[in-house]
């Protein structure tokens, strides 16, 4: 069901204010209500079952408080809103078949008001000072106005230079890492040399780290400067896209092997889990997966449980390893492809003036809002374009409708519609520039002659010629990327490169991108995403065993015929066992999919897709065994326990399914388990430590910028 | 501080400290009560690893100080693991860094694989860490080319993999080269001697240019000086086992660029011993094709290569993308598929010199033309009736 009211309260504020606003709210639609502290959780839960409203969830929540004025100020302001938008009928309308998503603006608003009070920490003007990569999601949180209003004074991005700011208050708002910490004890430093002196403060979102404070007290500026973590942990990208909005989680865990996320995870989890939980099952594949399940179980314990209406029901986590073939292949479904090309940041993109046919880029925000976005963002690049004509036909026609009336439908026309077709227009008008862009650059780069290699190397077909075009892609300097890219999915598909392929086009990627990309190419090794096969690994036992058997010169022809049986990869093995690629023969409709291989032009279904899709269908892990297996193991199915009384929300509840990436996911993949809902009837919420391409998991790969 | 001035087992010493102590907790954070009288009730009781990494874990007081004992502060580093919680591990690694010598410290870590990755990790994030391809990394570092120079020689030395030790190797030789072809370069250039640099100004350095640049560069500003010198293409190409293929294509690039099409043409030229030329390449002519259209070439010159490419559908394809007339009409000429060539008359202007080709081609005797070769019979006739459809 739709959340329409969510209320902030404070015991201190008059109750009596807002009866005739909860009796007005009942009456029309089920809300909830989140209630911020002990004393005011009682009086609403005594308030709803006086006047038997069942529908009003209670949740309690440990927040800290606010300055009262801004409180009222803002229910007031909601109640407004609220009660205009409360035309349509009875909201029991629930779809049998799609459950509806639970709200997850809440979530902004917890670490809204955590900032805020943060801020306050520190009384009086001031200076904030933010890391770049956390500018765009405290974008989304509070804007510049709301911080203005908390006595920032200027606002300034983290550069690691020297800084100018004339203020006698400093904050700083950072992600833990040493680089940054480093940078602040040089300014405190630099000041206290100065014989200057000013007060500071470093807020660590989601969390502060051990080795941030040893740093301070190294530096010697432990207690000069006051830390505080502001535990903004998720951050709703769209109704179905929570993201941590830590890319650096992959290469952090995958290939240092620091597990200093593992916790924040942990803890994401749990955030969700005490709002929508409880959780009654929870699934999940990969080592860190399940290290995150056992810190969020822990937490659990350590907290206190509440029974409540479960509005998420199961939850699946998942490695990012575990699949590493899908993040890799060129993206084709509207909304990755945009993220591709124009690369989308924390849910918003910048069109450039080609794009946008003016001399102007354009930031659009990408979500569900944007009416037009929501029905392509799904769709195989292919049948976009016809979709935006005739999208654009019904505009004329709609406009059209004005010839022919008299002055009184003119006037309806203008007040209900016009604004409407207006903003379609302009959405249209953008998005059409945007194919057409992204269709001028594909066309440049032999697109299409890339998607072929891609999918011989997912079907194993014409290996060779994948390699020679995957060398001359190399030898021509084309896009370095991409490049490792191809490599990258040649690596993985035949479980390893053959020892002289391996180091011919190492050799010729050093001379054509530089020899300090060896960096790269061990780092690529250290994560198995680039690697040379092991001579006689997989062959020796069988060899030696028949080497006994037969003469020399036959024992040399059966050394062929297995070193070809020892390519034959997980993957091949896994693409079998799972049908993840269809036979290329048969000809794929890609306006009426009929599987999630349509994200891949029919060539491909993602595994991770695939394995959720797999592991809902048969509740657990049974029968596949032997993929597990070959997936290196580490998987659990939990039943959590929960009793809900309510058999309806229960089954409701039942079908929506949070699945939560660690290192990260594509928005193909994303597409691909809407897709998946839609055919189940089921609702996912797409949980990720950040949004990742090809582009992004391999430029966090490399190490040669000094 | 009800609970510290009552308790009898604390000397008055440590008492003023406790307090002083529980004082500045207060101080610097909000809700410390809670923590302040637990420190002050295991102040008597000892935490156990377990405990202390728990308290880490949830942001509590806590203290490491007496975890003296090499095997308790195993047992703590062991506990920190199995938590799974990588910021206690590190606080507690950084904790041994410091009470620990370096070699017993990393005798004990070589048993304990993510303890270790978590040490390196941090290490290699403080600055500290000096494994062997990091070492290589920070000439990166160094931003004076002379310097830089120097520093990879001396990288030479490390022990690297014998492939890796190759690529450094080249990479010492080749900014070598880059610094001596820089000098020399930038000297020619502003004394204005070569016609070259002053048709095409330099846009940038060659330093710290990959191997393939260098080669492009060489091939556009120093074509056709001896193998001796050390700008020379061939020079390049020997020094640094430039594949054939390779070293084509980037020589090729260089020279379509310069509209150098003799030169072009001389790439792919070769002399069988009885003194016939003939044009050979490693790689398909459909690709050479491409790159030369890319590089503006004329018709006249693409033709030629088109007219080179094997397979007969990708030559008229070709042929048909970049308006090579004489290709297309020789080809259905060759096929003699008068079907197509009258399609193609339909194509072109009437008063071209195409047409009138056509035209003789078309009224030359029948006996030229007879059947349709079976061979090509299939493959041309589906898409010529295809064609007629449109028409």
């Amino acid at each position: 069901m739709r959340v329409l009211f969510k209320l902030v309260l404070l015991s201190q504020v008059g109750w009596q204010s807002f009866d005739h606003f909860m009796t007005a709210c009942h009456g029309a639609r089920p809300g909830v209500m989140v209630v911020f502290n002990l004393a005011a959780a009682v009086t609403m839960s005594a308030w709803c079952s006086e006047t038997e409203c069942v529908d009003c969830r209670l949740g309690l929540l440990s927040a800290p408080l606010m300055d009262l004025p801004q409180v009222t100020r803002e229910v007031n302001g909601w109640a407004g809103v609220s009660l205009c938008s409360t035309s349509g009928p009875m909201a029991h309308s629930v779809r049998r078949d799609a459950p509806e998503l639970p709200d997850f603006s809440l979530l902004k608003r917890l670490a809204r008001d955590q900032l805020i009070y943060l801020l306050e920490q520190l009384p009086g003007r001031k200076d904030l000072f933010i890391e770049a990569d956390l500018m765009s999601p405290l974008d989304r949180i509070a804007n510049v106005t709301t911080l203005k209003q908390h006595d920032v004074d200027k606002l300034y991005k983290v550069e690691h230079k020297p800084i100018v700011s004339t203020s006698d208050q400093l904050c700083f708002l950072i992600r833990p890492r040493i680089k940054t910490v480093k940078w602040i004890c040089d300014v405190v430093n630099a000041d206290k040399a100065f014989g200057r002196f000013r007060r500071y403060k470093i807020i660590f979102s989601p969390q502060k780290f051990y080795a941030c404070e040893n740093l301070l007290e190294e530096q010697g500026i432990f207690g000069d400067v006051t830390t505080d973590e502001w535990s903004f942990y998720l951050l709703p990208l769209d109704d179905d896209i929570i993201s941590l909005e830590l890319p650096e989680f992959f290469r952090d865990y995958f290939l240092e092997g620091d597990q200093r996320w593992v916790r924040t995870a942990g803890s994401a989890l749990h955030l969700l889990h005490s709002v929508y939980g409880p959780f009654s099952k929870v699934y999940g594949i990969g080592r860190c997966s399940k290290m995150a399940y056992e810190s969020w179980r822990e937490q659990v314990e350590e907290g206190e449980q509440r029974a409540r209406q479960a509005e998420i029901g199961n939850v699946f986590l998942i490695d990012r390893d575990v699949d590493l073939v899908t993040p890799l292949c060129s993206q084709v479904v509207y909304e990755g492809l945009v993220d591709d090309i124009f690369r989308i940041k924390c849910g918003c993109v910048e069109f450039c003036p080609d794009v946008t046919s003016s001399d102007k880029s354009i930031k659009v925000m990408l979500n569900s809002q944007d009416k037009v976005f929501n029905e392509i963002r799904n769709e195989h690049f292919s049948q976009v374009f016809g979709f935006l004509s005739q999208k654009a036909r019904n505009l004329q026609t709609a406009y059209d409708k004005r010839s022919g009336m008299d002055i009184k439908q003119m006037k309806t026309f203008v007040s209900e519609e016009l604004k409407g077709l207006k903003q379609e227009h302009r959405l249209l008008s953008l998005h059409i520039g945007a194919s057409e862009s992204m269709m001028k650059k594909k066309t440049k780069q032999d697109f299409q002659e890339l998607l072929k290699t891609e999918h011989s190397l997912l079907e194993g077909f014409e290996i060779r010629e994948c390699i020679s075009y995957i060398e001359e892609h190399i030898n021509r300097q084309v896009s370095m990327v991409e490049s490792m890219r191809l490599l990258c999915l040649l690596s993985l598909t035949e479980n390893g490169l053959l020892p002289k392929d391996y180091r011919s086009l190492k050799n010729q990627f050093l001379q054509s991108y530089g020899i300090e990309h060896l960096l790269t190419f061990s780092n690529l090794k250290q994560l198995g995403l680039l690697v040379e096969q092991q001579p006689g690994e997989t062959l020796t036992v069988m060899e030696s065993r028949v080497g006994k058997l037969v003469n020399d010169k036959t024992a040399g022809k059966l050394t062929d015929a297995f070193s070809s049986l020892a390519k034959k990869s997980n993957f091949r093995a896994l693409g079998r066992r799972l049908n993840l690629v269809p036979k290329s023969d048969e000809e794929y409709d890609l306006r009426v999919p009929r599987d999630m291989a349509y994200i891949f032009s029919g060539a491909y279904i993602p595994l991770s897709c695939k394995l959720i899709e797999q592991v809902l269908e048969r509740d657990g892990w049974t029968g596949l065994e032997e993929v597990t297996r070959m997936l290196n193991g580490h998987e659990f199915a939990v039943t959590a326990g929960s009793n809900g009384s309510d058999a309806r929300v229960k089954t409701d509840s039942q079908r929506i399914i949070l699945v939560m990436f660690l290192g990260g996911c594509t928005f193909s993949e994303i597409s691909a388990l809407r897709f998946l809902g839609r055919e189940k009837g089921l609702k996912f919420i797409v949980v990720t430590t950040a949004i990742t391409n090809s582009a992004r998991l391999l430029e966090s790969m490399l190490d040669n910028h000094a | 501080m009800f609970y510290v001035t009552h308790n009898p087992y604390i000397s008055e010493h440590s008492e003023k400290l406790l307090t002083s102590l529980i004082l500045y907790l207060l101080d610097c954070r909000w809700s410390v009560h809670d923590d302040v009288i637990l420190l002050w009730q295991d102040y008597v009781s000892d935490w156990t690893p377990e405990e202390t990494v728990k308290r880490m874990q949830q942001g509590k007081v806590y203290s490491l100080e007496k975890f003296r004992s090499l095997q308790d502060k195993l047992l703590l580093l062991d506990e920190a693991v199995n938590a799974h919680d990588g910021n206690v591990i590190t606080a507690v690694l950084i904790y041994l860094k410091k009470s620990l010598s370096k070699e017993i410290l990393f005798r004990e870590l070589i048993t304990r694989e993510i303890a270790l990755r978590h040490y390196i990790h941090y290490l290699k994030e403080i600055g500290e860490q000096k494994l062997l391809l990091m070492q290589y990394r920070d000439h990166l570092n160094v931003r004076d080319e002379n310097k830089r120079r120097d520093f990879l020689k001396n990288c030479l030395s490390f022990p690297f993999s014998p492939d890796d030790a190759t690529h450094v190797q080249d990479h010492y030789t080749l900014l070598e080269r880059q610094i001596i072809i820089e000098a020399n370069d930038k000297q020619v250039e502003s004394s204005g001697q070569a016609d070259i640099f002053k048709k095409y100004p330099r846009k940038a350095s060659i330093l710290n240019m990959p191997i393939i640049t260098t080669l492009y560069y060489s091939c556009f500003y120093h074509y056709g000086e001896s193998d001796g010198t050390f700008s020379s293409p061939a020079n390049i190409r020997k020094t640094f086992r430039i594949s054939d293929k390779q070293f084509l294509l980037t020589c090729l690039g260089a020279r379509a660029k310069l509209k150098a099409w003799f030169d072009v043409d001389a790439l792919f030229t070769t002399k069988n011993w009885l003194g016939y030329t003939k044009k050979r390449s490693p790689i398909g002519f459909h690709r050479i094709v491409d790159i030369l259209q890319k590089n503006n070439a004329p018709v006249q010159v693409l033709q030629d290569y088109v007219n080179l490419v094997e397979d007969v559908e990708q030559k008229i394809s070709l042929a048909q993308k970049y308006k090579c007339h004489d290709v297309i009409i020789n080809t259905y000429r060759d096929l003699k598929d008068r079907q197509q060539l009258i399609v193609y008359r339909g194509k072109v202007e009437r008063s071209s010199s195409e047409y009138r080709k056509i035209e003789e081609i078309l009224s030359n005797s029948v006996r030229l033309w007879g059947e349709v070769s079976p061979r090509y019979r299939s493959r041309i006739c589906f898409p010529s009736s295809k064609l007629n459809l449109n028409h």
